[in-house]
C-alpha cells in the first residue's frame, strides 16, 4: 500500500462502521486516541526511552510508526480503567439490581505493537477464561478490528525479542502492516482484514520490499540490549526470601506507576457510589495495583504491609505464578515498566540480582 | 459459569439471629418465586453479599445444601459492611452473588476417618461439612471436631458441639484461651487438643478452617501423627471483591483464592501457605 492510500485505509475501516483509534502526539507522549485523518498520526516522531524517562523526538521522516510504544498498551481498550458494572435502586418492594454492561462500538485499534498483541492475548485467557468471561470486557473484545504494525524503532528498554513477543507481530490481528519509507506492506490475519485489504485493490508488494521488511524487523531485534531470562517459576518462588527484595524495596516508592503502564496488570477493585439520597447505588471497577497498601488487606491488616512483599508481589506474580495460571510469563518486553518508573528500576536488572546467589 | 455471578440478586432477611455478642446469623431467601429454585452450593463455597450502598463481603454458606428455600450466613461484626449486615432485620434486603469457589472434598471423604479442626469463627464454614457427615453418618468412619476459640463467649452453637458430642464414634474436644467458669472447655488452644485425642493417620482426612497460624501448627501436628499432605485440606481467607478470579486480590502466589479455594489440598498451596506476604 502507497503511503498515500493511507487516508483511502483509514476511510474504508470508518465505512464499514469502526471508530478509528490510532497513536497521536499528546502532551510530549504518544497515546491512542481517536484518529480520522492520516495527518493526526505521529509521522516523523520517535521515542527515546530510557529508565525513568521517556522524550519524544522529530525529524523529516516520512514514517508514522517510527517509534516504539507510548506510556499507554491498548490495556485500555479493553479493560477499562474505570467503568460502572451495575446499579442497585432501592424502593418499597426491596432491591433491583441492573447489569450497565452494553454493547461496545465497533473499534478499530490502528498501531498496535507485538508485544501489547500479546499482553492481549493474555487478558483473553484471563479475561475470558471457560470458567467465567467478563461481560464488560468480552463486550469490547467483540467489538475490536485490530491494526498491527511490527516494530523497526525499538528503544532502549524495549525486550520483546527475549520474550519471544516481538518485534514481528506474529498472529492476533486483523491486518498486520510492516512500515516502510515509500509506504506499507499489509498482510490479513482475519476474514474481515482479508475483505477490507481486498477493497484496497492494491499490488503485491515485491521482493525486494519483502526482503527490506524482513531486515528491518531483524535488525530491530537485534538492537535490543536488554533481555529477561525465560522459564524463572521455579528459580522466583525459590527465592522468596533473597536479600535482593528488600534491595529493591530501598527504591522503589510504591506508586503503581509499572501496573499502571503494564499491559498484562489485571487487578481491579470493585467499590460501590450511592446516589446523595441513598436510594440508588451504582457498583464501579476501577484499576488496582498490587502497590497499593489496601490491595492484600484482610479484616483491617495488610497482610503486605512493606513495600519489599509489594514488589516481591509482583514480580513472582508477572514473571512466575502467571506460568501457573496461564501458561507462560505475564511479561511480553515492552519495557514500559523501566521507562514510567519514577526511580528508573529496572525489572531485568533486578531479576539478574534474584539469580544471584542461593535459592532462599 | 455460575448464574448470577456477575450482577447480585436481591435476598430477603427472613430471620436474624444474634450468636454471641458479635457474631449474627442472617436466614435469607430470594422473594421472587421463580427463583425459589433448589439453591445448589457444596459445603465450604461462599457467596459474596451486598449491603445497599456500601459494598460486598464473602461469606461462606452455612445452612444445609438439601434447604431448597433458606440459605444462611454467619457473620463477625468486624468492618463496614458487617457492621452494616448486622443491624439488618426481618423483611430487609441484601445482594447476593454468588455461590463461588471450591468446597470441601466430600467424595473423598467418604469411608474415611474425618477431623476437623476449627478455630475462632472457623466453626462457621465447617458446620456445613459437619451437618453433612452427620446426616450421612455411614458413609464415613470417626467424626473428630477440634474447636478452639479466644473466648469462651466465641464459642457459638454450643448445643450442636454437646450433640454432636453425644452421637456414636465421634470424638469432640473444645478449647479456649480464656475459658471462664466453663469446665467442659480445656483451657488452651486447638493444637493442644492433638495430645489429648486419638487420632489414626490411616484411611484419615482432615479439613481445617481458621486463623492460619492455627492451621500451620494444626498441619505440623498431623504431619507428626503420620498424616500425608494429600490428606490435610485448608480453607483459606483474602481480600475478594469479583468473587470470579479477575481483581487480582484474593491471589496466594498463583492460586486465586475464590475459584481454585477456597478449599486447598494442603500440598497444592504448600509453596506459599503461612509465607508472609503471600
Amino acid at each position: 500500500m502507497p503511503r498515500g492510500a493511507l487516508q483511502r485505509f483509514l476511510d474504508a475501516l470508518q465505512a464499514s462502521g469502526h471508530q478509528c483509534i490510532g497513536p497521536i502526539e499528546q502532551d510530549g507522549a504518544l497515546v491512542f486516541a481517536p484518529v480520522t485523518e492520516v495527518k493526526q498520526l505521529p509521522t516523523g516522531v520517535h521515542d527515546l526511552q530510557a529508565p525513568g524517562s521517556y522524550r519524544l523526538e522529530h525529524d523529516e521522516s516520512p514514517r508514522c510508526f517510527a517509534w516504539a510504544n507510548g506510556p499507554q498498551a491498548i490495556k485500555p481498550q479493553t479493560f477499562a480503567p474505570q467503568e460502572t458494572l451495575w446499579r442497585v435502586v432501592q424502593d418499597e418492594h426491596g432491591l433491583h439490581f441492573e447489569s450497565e454492561v452494553s454493547d461496545t462500538e465497533k473499534r478499530a485499534l490502528i498501531g498496535v505493537r507485538a508485544c501489547d498483541l500479546a499482553a492481549l492475548t493474555l487478558q483473553d485467557k484471563h479475561f475470558l477464561s471457560d470458567t467465567h468471561a467478563d461481560p464488560a470486557f468480552a463486550s469490547r473484545r467483540e467489538a475490536l478490528f485490530i491494526v498491527a504494525v511490527d516494530c523497526t524503532h525499538p528503544a532502549d528498554t524495549c525486550f520483546c525479542a527475549s520474550t519471544g513477543d516481538g518485534p514481528a507481530v506474529a498472529g492476533g490481528f486483523d491486518i498486520a502492516l510492516s512500515e516502510l519509507d515509500e509506504g506499507f506492506i499489509m498482510r490479513a490475519g482475519s476474514v474481515a482484514g482479508q475483505s477490507l485489504i481486498d477493497s484496497l485493490n492494491l499490488s503485491e508488494a515485491d521482493e525486494g520490499r519483502l526482503q527490506q521488511a524482513s531486515d528491518e524487523i531483524s535488525q530491530a531485534a537485534s538492537q535490543q540490549t536488554r533481555e529477561l531470562p525465560g522459564h524463572l517459576r521455579e528459580q522466583l518462588f525459590d527465592r522468596q526470601e533473597h536479600p535482593h527484595w528488600q534491595a529493591v524495596a530501598e527504591r522503589c516508592l510504591a506508586c503503581g506507576n509499572c501496573t499502571a503502564v503494564c499491559p498484562s496488570c489485571f487487578c481491579s477493585a470493585y467499590e460501590s457510589r450511592p446516589s446523595l439520597d441513598g436510594q440508588e447505588s451504582k457498583q464501579i471497577r476501577i484499576w488496582d495495583s498490587c502497590f497499593s497498601f489496601e490491595h492484600s488487606n484482610l479484616h483491617g491488616h495488610a497482610l503486605r504491609d512493606d513495600i519489599r512483599l509489594r514488589y516481591r508481589q509482583w514480580l513472582t506474580h508477572k514473571l512466575a505464578g502467571w506460568y501457573d495460571q496461564y501458561g507462560r510469563s505475564g511479561c511480553t518486553g515492552c519495557g514500559r515498566c523501566i521507562t514510567w518508573c519514577p526511580v528508573g528500576i529496572d525489572l531485568t536488572k533486578e531479576v539478574e540480582s534474584l539469580l544471584e546467589g542461593d535459592p532462599a | 459459569m455460575t448464574p448470577y455471578s456477575d450482577v447480585p440478586r436481591a435476598a430477603r432477611v427472613v430471620e436474624r439471629i444474634q450468636e454471641s455478642p458479635d457474631i449474627f446469623t442472617l436466614r435469607l431467601e430470594y422473594p421472587d418465586a421463580r427463583e425459589q429454585h433448589p439453591f445448589d452450593f457444596a459445603p465450604g463455597q461462599f457467596n459474596m453479599l451486598y449491603l445497599h450502598g456500601v459494598g460486598e463481603v464473602p461469606i461462606s454458606i452455612v445452612s444445609d445444601p438439601n434447604d431448597d428455600r433458606y440459605f444462611d450466613h454467619t457473620i463477625r461484626a468486624l468492618g463496614r459492611v458487617t457492621r452494616g449486615l448486622s443491624n439488618l432485620s426481618e423483611g430487609d434486603f441484601v445482594g447476593v452473588r454468588g455461590p463461588f469457589g471450591v468446597g470441601w472434598p466430600l467424595a473423598e471423604a467418604e469411608g474415611k476417618d474425618v477431623v476437623i479442626v476449627t478455630g475462632g469463627l472457623g466453626c462457621a464454614p465447617v458446620v456445613a461439612v459437619i451437618n453433612y457427615l452427620f446426616r450421612r453418618r455411614e458413609q464415613f468412619g470417626h467424626v473428630t471436631i477440634l474447636q478452639g476459640v479466644k473466648h469462651h463467649d466465641d464459642l457459638i452453637w454450643r448445643e450442636r458441639y454437646s450433640e454432636w458430642a453425644g452421637q456414636a464414634d465421634t470424638t469432640v474436644a473444645l478449647a479456649a484461651d480464656n475459658p471462664g467458669n466453663d469446665s467442659s472447655l480445656f483451657e488452651g488452644n486447638v493444637v493442644q487438643l492433638f495430645d489429648r485425642v486419638e487420632l489414626k493417620a490411616e484411611n484419615a482426612i482432615a479439613m481445617m478452617c481458621g486463623p492460619e497460624v492455627m492451621m500451620h501448627f494444626s498441619i505440623e501436628a498431623l504431619l507428626l501423627r503420620g498424616f500425608k499432605a494429600t490428606d490435610l485440606w485448608v480453607s483459606m481467607e483474602r481480600n475478594m471483591q469479583c468473587a470470579n478470579g479477575l481483581c487480582g486480590h484474593c491471589q496466594i502466589g498463583p492460586l486465586f483464592v475464590c475459584k481454585d479455594g477456597p478449599v486447598f489440598r494442603y500440598d497444592r498451596i504448600a509453596e506459599w501457605f503461612f509465607r508472609k506476604g503471600f
